[in-house]
C-alpha cells in the first residue's frame, strides 16, 4: 500500500522495522543455528557445561583438531546409510509428483469444464478427504496391506501418497483451470478436436504455471511426509524423514544425535533452495483457492 | 462436458481416491469392531517324585493357529469403543460414584488416556488457531508496508518455518530449547535454577508445543493474508484517509471486511491441520506429558508385541467424528449457498 496520501509517522516506521527484524530472527535463527551446529561435535552442540562451547568450538578443537568438522555428515551418509534414505526419497518424490500431476490435471480439467451438480459434490468430497488425518488412513491401510503382503515396499507408499495428495491437487488445479477461458477449448472442439486433444494441445500449453505450482506442492508433501513413510515402509526402504527419527534413538537403543542434526540439514537444504527458486509459485499456489474463492 | 467424457477424465483420480481414501476409512470402521485374540491357555500337569502341580501356560500352537485363521481378531462390537483406553464408560461411572468433589472427578477422568489426548488436542487447537490468525495478519500488514524491492527475501525468510516438515521443525526448536541447548541453558541461568528443563514440567511442555504450533503455522496465514491485502481496493482507503480515519480504523472498517472470507478459509484449514497434531510430540519427545489423538493411534500401530489394530481403528473413528463436527458448520453453509444458487 504505497500511496502519497498515507504518511507514516517515524515511530510507526521504527516499530514496524523492529517487528519485522524480530520476527525474521524467530523464523530463521533456529535453522541458521542448526546449520552452524552441524559442523561441531556433540559435546559442543549439546553442551552440558556451557552453551558458549557451540560457538567457540572447544571440544571440536580437542576431538578433531579443527574448529569445524564434517564428521557428522560423512558418518551419517555412509555408516548411517543416509544415502539409501535419500535415494528412496528421490524415487518416491519423483513418482509421486509425476503420477499426481497426470491424474490431477485430467480430473481437475474435467471438474472445471463440467456444469453438472456432481462436479460440485465431488469437490466437497475432496475437501472432506483433505481433512482426514493421515494417521487414521494409515490405520486403515496397515491390516489389508499385511494380508496382501504389499507392506514395506516403495510402490505401495507411492500409490498411497498419490492418493492422499489428490484432493489438494484437484482443488489447486481446479482453480487454475477455472482461470483459463472456456472459449479456448470450445473453439478447438468446434474445429473437430476431441476433448482429450483439446486438453492435450490447447489447454496444457497455457497451464504450465499451475502445473508447476501443483507439482511443487506434491513434491513438498512426498518429500516431507512422516506418517505414511514411517509406518508403511520397512527399515530398509525408509525415506529421509523416518530415517532422521530413527537416529534419535529409543528407549531400547541409543541414537546418534549428531547424525540426526546433519541429516536434518542435508534434508532441509535442497528444499530451501527449491523454494527460493520457485517462491512465486509457492505463494500463488497457497493463495489460489483462497483469494479467488 | 458430456457425462461419458467426464467419467473417463475423472476415472483415474477418482479410483485413486476411492481405493486409498474411501476404502481405508471403511476398513478402519470394520477393524474397530474387532479386537486381537486372547492367548489360548492350557493346563499342564507336571508330576515329579514330590507330587503333581498344575500350571497354566500359553498354548503357542493353538494361539497362532487361531490368529492365522482369523487374522482380523475376534468380534468385539462396540467393546473397544467403551473400554478403558477409549471412552471408558465404566470407569467414568465408577469415578462419579466414588469421588467426593467434582474437581476430583474431573481430575480422575482427565487421567484416562483418551480424554487426556482429547483435552491436549483441543487445547492445542484453541490456542494455536487464533494466535496463528493474529500473528499472520500482523506480519502481513507490516511486510506490506516495506519497500517492494526488499520484500522478496523477507517473504522467503518468513515462510521457512512452514516449508520444513513438522518433525524437522520441532527437532530444530527442541535442540535449542533443551536444557543442553542455547535457549534452555540461558533460561536456566536467567531463572537461576539449574534443574529447570522444559521436559520436566507438563505445563512448560504444553506451552512449548503450542509456541511451536504458532511458529509453524503463522507463515501460512501470512502468505494468504498478504495475497489478500494486494487485492484491497485503493479508493475506499484513500477516501478514509481524507475523511481523517486513523490507521486502526482503516484496518478495522475497510481492510478486515474485505479479507473476511479469506480469514474464515485460513481458520478452517489451520483448525483441520491443528486437530491432527502429532509429529511435534515426537520431535519434542513429549510423549510423557502431552499426547494427542493422532499420537494415540500411532502408538497403537507401532506397538512392539502385537499391533493393536482394533484400538487404533476405534480412536481413528472417533477422530473422524471430531473432524466431522469441526467441518459441519462449513459444509452446512456451503450446502445452503449451493441450494440458493440453483
Amino acid at each position: 500500500m504505497e500511496y502519497g496520501l498515507d504518511k507514516r509517522s517515524n515511530a510507526l516506521k521504527i516499530f514496524n522495522t523492529t517487528f519485522i527484524i524480530v520476527w525474521l530472527l524467530v523464523a530463521c535463527f533456529p535453522f541458521i543455528w542448526t546449520f552452524w551446529g552441524s559442523f561441531k561435535v556433540r559435546a559442543d552442540f549439546f553442551s552440558r557445561a556451557d552453551w558458549w562451547y557451540a560457538i567457540t568450538a572447544f571440544n571440536t578443537l580437542l576431538e578433531t583438531g579443527g574448529k569445524f568438522t564434517t564428521d557428522a555428515y560423512s558418518q551419517a551418509w555412509t555408516e548411517g546409510e543416509f544415502w539409501k534414505a535419500s535415494r528412496n526419497t528421490v524415487i518416491v518424490t519423483f513418482f509421486v509428483v509425476t503420477i499426481s500431476l497426470f491424474l490431477g490435471t485430467l480430473g481437475a480439467y474435467a471438474l472445471s469444464r463440467s456444469t453438472r451438480n456432481y462436479a460440485f459434490w465431488i469437490l466437497i468430497a475432496a475437501l472432506i478427504f483433505r481433512a482426514m488425518p493421515h494417521i487414521t488412513l494409515v490405520s486403515g491401510y496397515l491390516f489389508p496391506f499385511f494380508q496382501l503382503q504389499i507392506w514395506g515396499i516403495l510402490p505401495t507408499t507411492i500409490v498411497v501418497l498419490v492418493a492422499i495428495n489428490q484432493p489438494f491437487t484437484l482443488w489447486l488445479l481446479y482453480s487454475f483451470f477455472k482461470t483459463v477461458p472456456k472459449e479456448l477449448d470450445e473453439s478447438a472442439l468446434i474445429d473437430g478436436c476431441s476433448y482429450f486433444q483439446a486438453f492435450r494441445h490447447i489447454i496444457m500449453p497455457v497451464m504450465w504455471p499451475g502445473v508447476i505450482t501443483a507439482g511443487l506442492f506434491s513434491l513438498m508433501l512426498a518429500y516431507n511426509d512422516f506418517t505414511v513413510t514411517a509406518l508403511l515402509l520397512n527399515q530398509e526402504n525408509h525415506t529421509m524423514v523416518p530415517k532422521i527419527q530413527s537416529y534419535l534413538g529409543t528407549n531400547q537403543h541409543e541414537g546418534n544425535l549428531m547424525w540426526a542434526v546433519s541429516a536434518v540439514v542435508s534434508a532441509t537444504a535442497p528444499l530451501f533452495m527449491l523454494v527460493m527458486f520457485f517462491q512465486r509459485q509457492v505463494i500463488s499456489g497457497l493463495t489460489a483457492g483462497a483469494v479467488k474463492g | 462436458m458430456p457425462n461419458k467424457t467426464f467419467f473417463w477424465f475423472f476415472l483415474p483420480t477418482g479410483l485413486a481416491m476411492i481405493l486409498f481414501i474411501g476404502l481405508p476409512i471403511i476398513s478402519t470402521g470394520i477393524q474397530s469392531f474387532y479386537a486381537q485374540h486372547d492367548q489360548v491357555v492350557k493346563e499342564v500337569k507336571k508330576c515329579d517324585p514330590f507330587g503333581c502341580t498344575v500350571s497354566i501356560v500359553v498354548d503357542q500352537e493353538k494361539t497362532s493357529k487361531i490368529r492365522e485363521e482369523k487374522p482380523l481378531g475376534k468380534f468385539n462390537g462396540f467393546g473397544t469403543y467403551v473400554d478403558r483406553n477409549h471412552l471408558a464408560i465404566e470407569e467414568i461411572g465408577k469415578f462419579w460414584n466414588e469421588t467426593n468433589s467434582f474437581e476430583e472427578f474431573v481430575d480422575q477422568v482427565t487421567n484416562l488416556p483418551f480424554y487426556k489426548a482429547l483435552i491436549f488436542t483441543l487445547t492445542y487447537c484453541l490456542f494455536v488457531t487464533p494466535n496463528v490468525l493474529l500473528l499472520g495478519f500482523i506480519i502481513a500488514l507490516s511486510l506490506n508496508a516495506v519497500t517492494r524491492r526488499i520484500r522478496g527475501p523477507l517473504i522467503f525468510g518468513t515462510i521457512l518455518p512452514m516449508i520444513v516438515t513438522p518433525l524437522v521443525g520441532s527437532l530444530v526448536l527442541f535442540w535449542m530449547i533443551d536444557a543442553e541447548g542455547i535457549i534452555g541453558a540461558n533460561l536456566q541461568m536467567l531463572m537461576d535454577d539449574p534443574y529447570l528443563s522444559l521436559k520436566s514440567s507438563k505445563t512448560l511442555t504444553w506451552i512449548t508445543i503450542i509456541i511451536y504450533g504458532i511458529w509453524h503455522h503463522s507463515p501460512f496465514a501470512f502468505v494468504v493474508f498478504y495475497a489478500a491485502l494486494q487485492t484491497v481496493p485503493q479508493e475506499p482507503v484513500e477516501a478514509a484517509i481524507i475523511d481523517g480515519a486513523s490507521r486502526w480504523q482503516r484496518v478495522r472498517h475497510i481492510v478486515l471486511p474485505h479479507i473476511y472470507p479469506v480469514v474464515t478459509f485460513v481458520a478452517l484449514i489451520s483448525l483441520m491441520d491443528n486437530f491432527r497434531v502429532f509429529e511435534p510430540i515426537i520431535g519434542f519427545s513429549a510423549e510423557g506429558s502431552a499426547q494427542s489423538l493422532s499420537w494415540l493411534i500411532y502408538d497403537n500401530l507401532v506397538n512392539e508385541e502385537v499391533i493393536l489394530f482394533g484400538s487404533a481403528a476405534a480412536t481413528s473413528m472417533m477422530t473422524i467424528v471430531g473432524i466431522a463436527i469441526l467441518l459441519a458448520p462449513v459444509l452446512i453453509r456451503t450446502w445452503k449457498e449451493f441450494r440458493t444458487a440453483r
